[in-house]
């Protein structure tokens, strides 16, 4: 059943308010969720003002620049800074994206930072996605196969079979598109969830893989696929510009067309 | 010891959207019409009891608060035959791009209006 409210200890608190930057003409106010497990403290809104004459075009520009300068226990992932590893997935001005890809300019006054939404906290920004990669190894990510592979060369594909995996295989599995998803909020004990499923149809989409059968199989059930209802916020979301929703749809089509 | 950790904020923090927001809207509406449907069985069950109920449940939905009803139900009708329609087509794999889901999401919301507007011209009009 659906929780719509926060548990007790999860109520979120006016936190602290740190001052702007002397002498500084552009600035930019970050309200920031802060947790940590080292007190028995309620999660906090923190506010940093930051100098944008000195600092990097991105939310994650702004958010190394506190962590630098003003607050070194703001705690996020981040490695790349260019929207390939799919760490610093959190939520920015209400919708999930990469920081490393969301401009700062694109937020209209104060910038409100939270941890991708619905997840467990380990500490500020950094959900614990256990779960969600438990979630992703039982799809199986990787190609299975029964016959002999081809002596001395790869198993080839055709250039159409290949272009069938486009828009799958970009994934950089940040999860903002499962956790921008209300059923996978109510239901993500159960339900795979958007980034999970796109990963699932990548490999049955795949032409070199000899399990579709399987794989099909293993999804046809009511909560792992069907907790999907169509609400498109997944592809709303996505910072790669992928689009789970309709990789889901097309799982459900197969379903159907096999009975 | 370590704490036990927080659900990070979910609901609250998140951005209303077109996406979401009809998805709520879709589910609020089959519920209503649940409830509409009993209603109808209601003014039914009246016109095959007799005159004097049949009245007195006419009146009732007759009034300004019956009609207020009568007019969500209409809504609710709409909305959701429109937005049902916009799913089969998704579940054809059509519509499935962001533009597709906001430019039909736009439809549904015109045909919404227009086909209540329509009505109801036609049962103060008519």
């Amino acid at each position: 059943m659906a929780e719509f409210s926060l548990p007790q200890n999860s109520k979120v608190q006016k936190g602290k308010i740190h001052p702007k930057p002397e002498g500084a003409v552009r600035t930019k106010t970050f309200n920031i969720y802060r947790w940590s497990p080292d007190d028995s403290e309620n999660p906090r809104m923190d506010s940093y003002t930051v100098n944008l004459d000195d600092c990097g075009p991105m939310v994650l520009d702004a958010l190394i620049k506190i962590k630098g300068d003003t607050d070194s226990s703001l705690t996020f992932r981040r490695s790349c800074r260019e929207g390939i590893c799919g760490s610093c997935s959190m939520n920015i001005d209400g919708t999930n994206t990469l920081a490393c890809l969301k401009s700062i300019d694109d937020v209209k006054g104060d910038v409100d930072i939270y941890p991708l939404p619905h997840m467990p906290v380990v500490k500020d920004l950094v959900p614990d996605l256990s779960h969600a990669y438990a979630q992703l190894a039982s799809i199986e990510p990787w190609i299975k196969t029964d016959t002999t592979a081809p002596e001395g060369e790869e198993r080839l594909q055709s250039v159409e079979d290949r272009e069938k995996m486009d828009g799958l295989w970009e994934c950089v599995l940040c999860f903002s598109c499962s956790t921008s998803c209300p059923s996978y909020w109510w239901n993500g004990d159960r339900y795979l969830g958007p980034a999970v499923l796109l990963q699932a149809y990548r490999w049955i989409a795949d032409s070199r893989d000899e399990y579709t059968g399987e794989r099909l199989d293993a999804l046809e059930d009511p909560f792992r696929l069907y907790r999907c209802h169509t609400i498109m916020n997944c592809t709303q979301t996505c910072p790669k510009g992928l689009n789970p929703g309709k990789a889901i749809a097309e799982i459900k089509k197969l379903q159907l067309e096999r009975q | 010891m370590a704490q036990q950790r927080p659900l990070s904020p979910h609901l609250m923090i998140y951005k209303p959207q077109l996406t979401s927001i009809m998805s709520i809207t879709h589910r609020a509406t089959g519920t209503a019409l649940a409830l509409g449907s009993l209603m109808v069985v209601w003014w039914i069950v009246a016109l095959a009891t007799g005159a004097e109920y049949y009245n007195f449940v006419q009146s009732i939905l007759t009034s300004w608060f019956g009609q207020l009803v009568l007019f969500g139900f209409t809504v609710a009708v709409f909305y959701h035959l429109s937005n049902g329609i916009r799913h089969l087509f998704w579940d054809f794999g059509y519509n499935l791009t962001i533009e597709g889901v906001h430019r039909s999401g736009y439809m549904v919301l015109a045909s919404t209006v227009i086909l209540t507007v329509l009505t109801w011209a036609l049962v103060i009009l008519g």
